[in-house]
């Protein structure tokens, strides 16, 4: 479960409020709003790499946080997927041999020895998802996981997130995708330059928004 | 020995010595600067304005430091290639931190939020960001190096291009050259481009290497 109460995060001319925000274990909650909207800020403040200047984020068990863009280190497929148990302390022996069924998991086992600068978009997500996902995280903080990607990437993507979803995650996705949104999660929030507008069960969310933006931005009216 | 080879192993020794030596006091404050999470504007800019350092006025400031009559000409460096050595490594400086510290920059924070996201320490973010920034220590080495062993102006004030003492390859082609010597000249310039590639390929290969 990851939740957050009261948080605020102040940066010059703009204030990001969220009162209340839970996602279970085994829960997608989808973050939307346009861009600048807070979402990203949100998302870190959430895996705790930036500090709250009020209010507190709740986490049982790890959280790992997925950038927009991973970065990904100038070694091998293999070692940047063992990489997230290497800093845990796991022997190397056993990090490799956890990091490649892993690597199985999303289908870059092939890949393993390649050097990870090499791989294309599409890989560089599932790589990154393969290493967030060794360290067995009780929640998935996942910034626009597939933006750019094309749709058999995406496919595969979304396939990898609504598994982990069944293994019992608490996954939190910003998307700008609005049909990624509906397909797969379970509640969704949208956020208007900094502030909550609504936050409800998906179906309801999306079906019957009650508040006028909302419902402008679902219907892909500018709204800011 | 071959006059040939005694100068392109003194042109070795001074600008490699004077690498190291850079290297040994640059690459430290380079990536300290460079993986601070706010930047510092004033070492930066001193950084990048030592860059541009005209290697004459460098040499005629050791001239004067180390003259018998300079505050340091008591330890009789002048015309000595521990001098030329001084003088070079104040050259190499600002090159090695400026460009540690451009390439750990841009990285810094990339590395520390995947360190950091994976439930990393700051020591982990620091020891990751080090080893991110092997190819970066490379480029910075390899410019300090190409910028001392193909500079002319600190070496003649410093060293006064003395045969058989201080000539590098570098006052070499330039005496070389004003005696009318072109073949000499041209197989001097020829062996300093050489070393320089060879220098740098060396450096390359060794920066690919994959992190354990």
């Amino acid at each position: 479960m990851i939740a957050a109460q009261n948080l605020e995060k102040r940066f010059p001319g703009f204030l990001l409020r969220v009162p209340r925000l839970r996602a279970e274990p085994g829960e997608i909650l989808a973050l939307l709003g346009p861009s600048g909207a807070g979402k990203s800020t949100l998302l870190m403040l959430l895996a705790g790499l930036l500090p709250p200047d009020a209010g507190r984020v709740e986490r049982t068990g790890p959280a790992v946080y997925l950038d927009q863009q991973p970065y990904l280190l100038e070694r091998s497929v293999l070692e940047n997927a063992a990489f997230g148990l290497r800093l845990k302390g796991v022997p190397r022996a056993r990090a490799r041999r956890a990091a490649l069924s892993w690597l199985s998991r999303v289908g870059l086992e092939a890949l393993a020895e390649r050097p990870a600068r090499g791989l294309s978009g599409g890989e560089r997500v599932r790589l990154a998802l393969a290493r967030a996902l060794a360290t067995e995280p009780k929640s998935l903080l996942l910034d626009e996981p597939t933006a750019n990607l094309d749709p058999a990437n995406v496919a595969r993507v979304e396939a990898l997130i609504g598994e982990e979803r069944h293994r019992g995650r608490a996954i939190v996705l910003v998307t700008h995708n609005l049909f990624q949104a509906k397909r797969l999660a379970d509640r969704a929030l949208f956020l208007l330059a900094g502030e909550v507008v609504e936050e409800g069960p998906a179906p309801a969310f999306f079906e019957a928004p009650k508040d006028p933006r909302t419902r402008a931005f679902l219907s892909g009216e500018m709204v800011w | 020995m071959n006059e040939i080879l005694e100068i392109t192993l003194r042109s070795l020794l001074v600008s490699g010595s004077a690498t190291l030596l850079a290297a040994l006091f640059g690459l430290p404050l380079g990536i300290w600067l460079g993986a601070r999470a706010r930047p510092q504007r004033l070492a930066a800019s001193l950084l990048y304005a030592g860059m541009g350092l005209p290697p004459v006025v460098v040499g005629l400031l050791f001239y004067f430091l180390l003259s018998r009559s300079g505050p340091l000409g008591s330890l009789g460096l002048l015309y000595s290639i521990p001098g030329m050595v001084l003088a070079e490594s104040v050259l190499a400086f600002p090159l090695i931190a400026g460009f540690a510290m451009a390439g750990v920059a841009a990285k810094a924070e990339p590395v520390r939020r995947l360190v950091k996201s994976l439930g990393g320490s700051e020591l982990q973010v620091h020891l990751t960001l080090l080893a991110e920034s092997r190819r970066v220590v490379v480029a910075a080495l390899a410019a300090g190096f190409g910028a001392v062993i193909s500079e002319v102006g600190a070496v003649t004030i410093v060293g006064g291009d003395i045969r058989h003492a201080t000539r590098v390859l570098t006052t070499a082609v330039v005496i070389e050259t004003r005696k009318g010597e072109l073949e000499r000249a041209a197989a001097l310039g020829v062996v300093l481009l050489g070393v320089t590639l060879l220098v740098t390929a060396i450096l390359v290969v060794f920066g690919d290497r994959e992190a354990p």
